[in-house]
């Protein structure tokens, strides 16, 4: 057996779930939530996390669904990345978070991981957390005092930190419908498909006028937290879209990362020369899908 | 020590009950407990994919997964694809063979699985779905070639007929 000991509780309820964290928390067990294990597992087996407890939420099936509510996606925190691929209704109305999902891990990861996992996780290189940025999403967390609702620049806080109290589970992620006639795109840069992304970027807009207006881009992997580039935004709103203004921007962004993350698959150089690339392509997509 | 947990889990159709240790992962819980060594154990930590087994007819990777995880589920591992009755290997297996899709052997049980899981939704992948699905496993010594060829004859042989898929629904 790789990973250390620990004590293990399937609650089957949320609220269950929520009155257990709150009591390993005041007896001052160091308790880890795990939803579908895909980050967590590769953790406990190189003995990286070390809980005293799981607690795992695979046995609470109302957190499971993909639904539209008024103007809004919402996603059940224990859906699987699978289900979110496969919903006709996340790729019809919430392209970008659709395409997203398809770039995270491999085929039988997203059978398991879930889509909540990888926003609580954190990891610099996660997809959503650019998607969460780009499209300012929030995410819902309930705890011992009830419901609260977190906006995606307050969610995020450092590597592998979220603003989840201890006490606390995120129970579902919203998103935005995308409005009709805006231009998305997403790309990011891996060594093999499949494998944590070195750099990506996020990317939505609107033409008006044959201009570029409300130009959205967000990148990850680069940084301790996925980012919005206001820096880079700037360069595009107002003008006309083209090669030129494109690179522009790209650079501008590149310029405007805090010092990259470097590791042993990418220099600090070469992420921020991945970002200039991508926010340059990613520029272009969205615009050819405005049309 | 901590508590032992009590599984309950159906695997190639036989419900087997056990009390484990929460940290033991569902791979070696197959190998060790239930010995069906069929599954191998590679990386531990997702990125090899020779663990790879069909979980409620999806393809996962027991080795990301803790026995305690699977208690109410229905898996299937490589020891499920021959037919228990003729003893006669699953058409995948048997192309695996017709086209040298393995030489050590070593990763084809998760290859095989993902393979499964392809032609169960996919009955007729292109080149590019068969990469697509078989991205997650890796193969050190036969090479993807002769894999992907494998996986298009699995394809052509199972589709029109259908194919003794998965068990449980995705």
């Amino acid at each position: 057996m790789k990973p250390a000991p620990f004590d293990y509780y399937a609650p089957e309820t949320l609220e269950q779930a929520v009155a257990l964290l709150e009591k390993l928390e005041n007896e001052d067990v160091d308790a880890k939530i795990i939803a579908g294990g895909q980050s967590l597992m590769p953790m406990l087996n190189l003995r990286m996390a070390r809980p005293d407890a799981l607690v795992d939420l695979g046995k609470i099936k109302t957190l499971d669904y993909i639904r539209q509510e008024n103007g809004t996606i919402v996603i059940g925190a224990m859906t699987s990345k699978r289900a979110a691929e496969d919903s006709t209704l996340l790729r019809d109305r919430q392209p970008l978070l659709h395409a997203a999902t398809g770039h995270i891990g491999h085929r039988q990861i997203r059978n398991q991981g879930t889509v909540g996992g990888s926003f609580a996780h954190a990891d610099p290189a996660a997809e959503y957390g650019a998607v969460a940025q780009a499209l300012g999403m929030e995410m819902v967390v309930v705890g011992p005092d009830g419901e609260r609702i977190i906006p995606a620049d307050e969610f995020y806080l450092s590597f592998l930190t979220t603003d989840i109290d201890a006490t606390e589970v995120l129970t579902e992620v919203r998103a935005p419908i995308m409005p009709d006639n805006t231009g998305w795109a997403f790309q990011e840069v891996c060594r093999r498909k499949g494998d944590l992304a070195m750099a990506g970027t996020a990317v939505t807009l609107r033409l008006e006028a044959g201009s570029c207006a409300e130009v959205v881009i967000a990148v990850f992997g680069v940084n301790a937290t996925a980012a919005r580039l206001p820096e880079a935004e700037q360069v595009v709103n107002g003008q006309a879209p083209g090669e030129a203004i494109f690179a522009q921007a790209g650079e501008a962004a590149a310029a405007a990362l805090d010092e990259p993350i470097a590791d042993v698959h990418a220099t600090a150089d070469y992420r921020r020369s991945l970002i200039a690339t991508l926010v340059k392509r990613c520029l272009a997509e969205a615009v050819e899908r405005c049309a | 020590m901590t508590a032992l947990q009590h599984v309950t889990v159906t695997v190639n159709g036989i419900t087997y009950e056990r009390s484990v240790d929460p940290r033991l992962s569902l791979v070696d819980f197959l190998r060790h407990e239930l010995h069906l060594t069929g599954t191998h154990v590679g990386c531990e930590h997702g990125v090899c994919g020779a663990c790879t087994i069909i979980k409620d007819g999806m393809a996962v990777r027991s080795c990301l997964l803790l026995a305690v995880q699977s208690d109410g589920t229905n898996l299937q591992t490589v020891e499920g694809l021959r037919n228990a009755e003729t003893g006669e290997l699953h058409p995948i297996q048997q192309a695996f063979i017709d086209e040298h899709g393995l030489q050590c052997g070593f990763c084809t049980p998760g290859f095989l699985m993902s393979t499964l899981e392809l032609l169960a939704d996919n009955p007729s992948p292109t080149d590019q779905e068969i990469k697509d699905a078989l991205d997650g496993n890796l193969c050190r010594c036969t090479g993807y070639q002769s894999i992907i060829k494998s996986v298009r004859l699995a394809a052509a042989k199972t589709s029109g007929g259908k194919l003794a898929g998965t068990h449980g629904s995705a």
